[in-house]
């Protein structure tokens, strides 16, 4: 059974994403009978190429997708240059997770409600600094070239880079290589660029490459912060396939396979961009130099990231005085009359949503851990790596435009009868909760001293009781943290549920984003708020039960052994 | 019935190249102390008898313990206790609970003799405690005595006492030994401290590279 897991997780990770391109590659030609569509040629994709307005969707996908990831990376390479190993380092360790775990639109929402020009920070700065009596009439949210689009973007993906670059941090033993370039009179800053850094970043590329395809092809984001017309391709794309007229179905395909290319096109350029970077530093490597700029880093750095920090505290909390807010006069800092009244619409709609997202979000961080446990334990008992074709394959999910295989799987689960749900929805939850449980168990699940089951089983016990009484309860605490990461990716899903569950399966996310169209700020705060809490408050479950359960095992806390 | 742990023509062998091979009998209560640099194939040895030997080594040859073939034996079902460098008491448990983890199961009597045995070890009334905040001394009694109530007809010692501080060592030895005499166990311990094996006072088998 255990030898089958590795297979099944691979099934997972790649059947639904081949057969969801291939779904959305036959009607793109015309192909699509159970609409009676049978007329194959090239109609869809003639008048997606005549739609007005593409290339710049086109082009705003492929610039946020490669613009987002140029600037997430050095912020995250910088943040780790100046703090590695320092107090602020540890304190990324554990905060880490949790700042993830807010949900893409929920942080979306906080950034729009925090630079909007008549936003939070407009509000704190006017009209002393300003002299702004009302809202500037400037598009600065939505604006036409995606900036507050890709600074969304890039919000969320430092946080997941920081999270991607622990692990092999460890691995390549940085903190020795720093000590050492240090001791040979090296900057901080250019030991981490000249020493850690070249083999930091091979290490890295699967998940910046994740952030290209991500950012590119990003729908929730997009719908808040991104540019209305034109918008940017996968927003299209969703507008079409919404569209009552069916014929746009097939032109929705044809649109599907493109994003596939834009995307594929953004990542083969950073390619290209990575090959000529490393060709223009390798001299620099061994130049001898031993600072470069750092005190200018340095103070960049210690001036830039509380500033950042700064920013998204500001704009959780535009959102909390949204949510309270009765009157709210421009330029006031604050609302001058509170009121629970949007909480109140809330606790009366939300019942349902929150149970919704969260037995989806249970039944699929539980089986996604169960599978992870089995291919790890598999690869233990068999004492050799799956190999690193499923090291891979746990990216194809986050590397291929969601917007492009979950159409198409849509009208696949359309002609098979699947009737579209919470069972579809919870399915499509899956392919993109596994990988991420997958690259939160494994490194501690590996970690683990063999040693530990070989003493269980000299006192007498078997290999299964060795893996129940032993193995689990001593990973206990990267189990749980697995569990809150998985929970909190099902929770932020919005296109999977929108599309499989056919708009009828209603989670806090799909009803935050919905509301972003209305622009009631009011209700939107207090949405989004709701759908930020239910993942924050699983990983303080997940951090505090350890603490509780372990309170006198000073061993389970803290270090893993 | 020949009493004892008997290697009959052991040979372990890495990729065609052979590390070791033995054949002897350990009495009861004898310790056979193997020495060797690293790489020497001492850990193997002790891999092999305890039913944990993987690829790439391969061994032949038989082990018998108290007359009985256990050379295929699932590991649990051996009777073969192991003490690491480290004492490895199962951190979610308490010294209470790593007792009576490795102790046949039956009955409350279990508690009271696991509680008992920690007396008579010095350690009256530590059953309730958190092995995180055991002494290297005490956590090295309790890992001994672990073994020793899981009723083992045989013990392995893998450099117990190497990571040990050095005013420590000898005691520790001094006490592990007698233990293991007064329960009547064959033993055999890997080890690169000469000292060590005069404290052991049986055979020694010196390996090369």
């Amino acid at each position: 059974m255990l030898r089958l897991a590795p297979y099944l997780v691979a099934a997972i990770l790649t059947l639904p994403v081949l057969a969801g391109m291939l779904g959305a590659l036959i009607p793109s030609f015309g192909f699509l009978p159970v609409l009676g569509k049978t007329d194959v040629g090239f109609g869809p994709w003639r008048a997606l190429l005549a739609w007005p307005g593409l290339g710049t969707s086109v082009l705003l996908s492929f610039l946020s997708g490669l613009v987002t990831a140029a600037i997430a990376l050095s912020l995250a390479l910088l943040f780790l240059a100046i703090f590695f190993e320092t107090r602020a380092f540890t304190w990324l360790r554990q905060a880490i997770a949790p700042l993830l775990a807010v949900p893409h639109a929920a942080a979306a929402f906080a950034l729009a409600f925090l630079i909007a020009p008549s936003g939070f920070l407009a509000r704190l700065m006017s009209p002393w600094a300003t002299g702004w009596q009302r809202p500037p009439d400037l598009l600065i949210v939505q604006d036409e070239w995606g900036l507050s689009l890709m600074a969304g973007l890039v919000m969320k993906e430092v946080p997941f880079l920081l999270l991607m670059a622990l692990a092999p941090l460890a691995q390549i033993h940085a903190g020795e290589r720093m000590r050492l370039a240090r001791s040979f009179g090296y900057g901080r800053v250019s030991a981490w660029f000249k020493t850690i850094v070249p083999a930091l970043y091979p290490l890295l590329r699967l998940p910046v490459y994740a952030v290209i395809a991500y950012s590119s092809a990003n729908i929730d984001v997009a719908l808040i912060l991104g540019p209305v017309s034109p918008p940017p391709l996968a927003v299209q794309i969703l507008r079409w396939s919404n569209d009552p007229d069916l014929d746009f179905r097939m032109i929705a395909s044809a649109g599907a396979i493109l994003q596939f290319v834009v995307t594929a096109g953004a990542i083969a350029v950073w390619i290209l961009a990575e090959r000529c970077v490393g060709l223009l530093v390798r001299g620099q490597l061994v130049s001898g130099r031993r600072v470069a700029g750092d005190a200018g880093f340095a103070t960049l750095g210690r001036g830039l990231f509380p500033v950042l920090i700064l920013a998204s505290m500001l704009g959780i909390a535009a959102l909390g005085l949204n949510a309270f807010a009765r009157v709210w006069r421009f330029p006031d800092a604050l609302p001058g009359r509170w009121t629970m009244a949007h909480w109140q619409s809330v606790a009366e709609t939300a019942g349902g949503p929150i149970a919704a997202t969260l037995w989806i979000a249970l039944l699929t961080t539980l089986l996604s851990v169960v599978l992870v446990v089995c291919v790890l334990e598999n690869e233990r008992q068999r004492g050799a790596r799956s190999g690193r074709a499923l090291e891979f394959l746990i990216y194809v999910p986050l590397l291929v435009p969601q917007i492009g295989f979950i159409f198409g799987l849509v009208l696949l689960a359309e002609m098979a009868g699947a009737p579209p749900g919470g069972g579809l929805v919870a399915a499509g939850h899956v392919i993109f909760v596994l990988p991420y449980v997958y690259l939160s168990l494994a490194e501690a699940y590996r970690r683990q001293d063999p040693a530990w089951t070989k003493l269980a089983r000299t006192l007498g016990q078997s290999a299964s009781g060795a893996f129940w009484k032993v193995r689990l309860p001593m990973l206990l605490t990267p189990l749980l943290t697995a569990f809150a990461v998985g929970a909190a990716i099902s929770i932020g899903q919005y296109l999977v549920t929108r599309l499989l569950g056919a708009g009828r399966v209603e989670t806090v996310t799909t009803e935050a984003i919905a509301l972003a169209a209305g622009g009631d700020r009011r209700l939107i705060g207090a949405w989004a708020l709701t759908q930020a809490i239910l993942p924050v408050a699983g990983f303080a479950l997940a951090l505090a039960a350890p603490r509780l359960i372990w309170r006198n095992r000073r061993g389970m806390l803290g270090g893993s052994r | 019935m020949s009493l004892g742990l008997g290697l009959k023509d052991v040979r372990i062998t890495l990729e065609g190249r052979e590390l070791l091979a033995l054949d002897c009998m350990i009495a009861p209560g004898e310790v056979l102390t193997v020495m060797g640099p690293s790489g020497s194939g001492k850990s193997t040895l002790l891999s092999f008898v305890a039913g944990f030997l993987t690829a790439p080594f391969t061994a032949e040859g038989r082990i018998e313990l108290n007359g009985a073939d256990i050379t295929d034996a699932a590991p649990e079902l051996r009777h073969v206790g192991l003490l690491f460098q480290d004492p490895m008491l199962f951190p979610h448990l308490n010294v209470g609970g790593n007792l009576l983890f490795g102790m046949p199961p039956g009955g409350r009597a279990r508690a009271t003799a696991a509680g008992e045995a920690l007396a008579r070890f010095g350690l009256d009334g530590f059953m309730d405690r958190d092995p995180a905040t055991l002494s290297g001394g005490q956590a090295s009694r309790v890992a001994l005595l672990r073994l020793l109530l899981s009723e083992p007809k045989a013990a392995l010692l893998d450099e117990p006492f190497s990571k040990l501080d050095r005013h420590l060592r000898g005691d520790i030895r001094r006490f592990t030994f007698e233990r293991l005499r007064d329960a009547g166990l064959p033993s055999i311990l890997v080890t690169h401290d000469p000292e060590d094996a005069e404290a052991a006072g049986g055979p020694v088998v010196e390996l090369a590279i």
